[in-house]
């Protein structure tokens, strides 16, 4: 069974043109999975629907 | 005089005066440069054709009675993402050293210049500013003036490495999620991260534009304070620069710390750290009167959202040099941003809604304390090449950790002076934070702690 991480890798690195040789996707996937846990940890956090993001475009 | 730990106010009086010229100061500058970079590999580029003409320029003006900028013949120099007229800004890597010379120096280069100063040259950092260690692969490890073998800190690391080793009393670096803290207290000098949004950035190579802040180095607080105050002011070419009026620091810092509230952050600012980092948190404590605790409320969320915020926005810079010239970038850094573009948006999102919610917790707390205090890294320098420490029985990486007390800070652009504590045998940092805009409160405790002799930049024991 493939590894999702893996497979997310695979995909975005076509969908984005990016080059991705063999020898660099370990640390890829090792800083992906760190960004990805750190990125749940905010998500899990509950804000209202109303928040606003920090930077604000003004007109 | 004595130029290797000469401050750069000593400097610029002496020159006022007569005593020295400004051409003797900035010709034994780049003779120490050049004896002494081949050991801590801090400049990657010195300007001395236009040092010396800069230096002949106010020699001639003092002979003609002109009046001297408060920073009149003081030599600096800046971390390689500053546009320099006339030299590639490289930014720490291979790829940009095929751009175009700049045509114009950054506008703090020719604010710090207006005031007098002299710039002599560039400053290694770490490749794209995506780095806490100071470790280059392209134009080698910037190395620690108190212990060659270990790191300056980074990502400006040459800032560090040139001001501790008493190359310059003076340079410039920039903070994303701790860049000036870092090295501050690895290489054990002060520092100021201004409010994000105070110095303008224009005419720098950005890494994460909605966090880079630019700011000085420097080994005494009355130096920062004179930089800092030089470089203040309004400029639309920095869409971030608040147009905000100056609010000079240099006739305040001398009120010392009565009168303000202060507080030593607990919980997350405690849990990781070295005992180093604890002990020098408790001189600064101590040498204060703080007793009192604060919370700041989560720290650690906080530095979660920075980093994705700066894996994502850094990868966004980088995303066509990556899919071009992948292979010319460090290992180490190209692998990050490839992670980076990978990042649903989504969580991007969320992590700058969660700024805004976290900015206004912490402002809550300056309702109640003026300032307050955590530690700069939790540890003193690792040596260079160090992959891994181990604390309280339990083995951890120490790049992504040497940053943890940083980033909930600039997170928020909250203005910190970074003030180096004296411990043998490194020196190890303390972050001043105050509200926004309150640089003056920071750099009055600073210099209260300076004028007690909790903090101090210490003199390195090997010669230089």
């Amino acid at each position: 069974m493939s590894d999702p991480l893996d497979d997310l890798i695979d995909a975005a690195a076509r969908a984005l043109d990016l080059p991705v040789e063999p020898e660099w996707k370990a640390a890829v996937k090792a800083n992906l999975a760190v960004t990805l846990r750190l990125g749940r940890q905010v998500a899990e956090f509950s804000l209202p629907d109303e928040a606003e993001p920090a930077p604000m475009f003004v007109a | 005089m004595d130029l290797t730990w000469s401050s750069a106010n000593a400097v610029a009086c002496a020159v006022q005066d007569g005593q020295t010229s400004a051409h003797d100061v900035i010709a034994a500058t780049l003779r120490r440069i050049a004896e002494n970079n081949t050991a801590l590999n801090a400049f990657t580029a010195t300007v001395a054709q236009r040092a010396l003409a800069r230096a002949a320029a106010i020699d001639g003006a003092r002979q003609r009675g002109e009046r001297l900028g408060p920073l009149a013949g003081v030599p600096f120099a800046v971390k390689n993402l500053f546009d320099i007229a006339g030299l590639p800004t490289v930014a720490g890597s291979k790829i940009n050293r095929d751009r175009a010379p700049a045509e114009r120096d950054a506008p703090l280069i020719e604010r710090l210049e207006a005031a007098g100063a002299v710039l002599v040259g560039a400053l290694n950092m770490g490749e794209y500013a995506y780095d806490f260690t100071g470790e280059n692969v392209h134009d080698g490890n910037a190395r620690n003036p108190h212990d060659l073998a270990r790191m300056t800190g980074g990502s400006s690391s040459g800032s560090g490495g040139a001001v501790a080793g008493g190359l310059v009393p003076l340079a410039l670096g920039s903070d994303t999620n701790g860049s000036i803290r870092v090295p501050c207290s690895f290489c054990g000098i002060f520092g100021l991260k201004p409010t994000y949004g105070r110095l303008t950035r224009a005419r720098s190579f950005p890494f994460v534009s909605s966090l880079d802040h630019l700011g000085p180095f420097a080994r005494s607080v009355y130096d920062l304070a004179l930089s800092y105050d030089a470089m203040q002011g309004y400029d639309a070419d920095d869409p971030a620069c608040v147009d905000r009026p100056p609010e000079p620091t240099a006739p305040l810092i001398g009120r010392g710390s009565d009168g303000l509230r202060i507080a030593v952050a607990s919980g997350y600012f405690r849990k990781g750290a070295f005992s180093e980092a604890l002990t020098a948190v408790e001189r600064v404590a101590k040498a204060l009167g703080a007793t009192r605790e604060v919370e700041i409320p989560e720290a650690a969320r906080a530095r979660a959202a920075a980093y994705v915020i700066t894996a994502t926005e850094g990868a966004a810079l980088h995303l066509d040099r990556l899919r071009t010239r992948a292979r010319d970038f460090d290992p180490a850094v190209r692998d990050r941003l490839i992670a980076g573009a990978m990042v649903p948006a989504a969580l991007v999102n969320q992590a700058q809604k969660f700024r805004r919610w976290y900015r206004a917790r912490v402002l809550e707390l300056f309702k109640d304390v003026d300032a307050i205090i955590a530690p700069s890294t939790p540890c003193t320098a690792p040596l260079i090449g160090q992959q891994t420490f181990v604390l309280d029985g339990v083995e951890m990486a120490v790049r992504p950790n040497l940053g943890v007390y940083t980033q909930p800070i600039s997170f928020i652009g909250l203005p910190v002076a970074a003030v180096p504590v004296p411990l043998e045998p490194l020196p190890i940092g303390v972050q001043i934070v105050a509200a926004p805009w309150r640089e003056d409160v920071t750099l009055r405790i600073a210099h209260a702690l300076e004028r007690a002799g909790a903090a101090a930049a210490p003199k390195p024991k090997r010669e230089t």
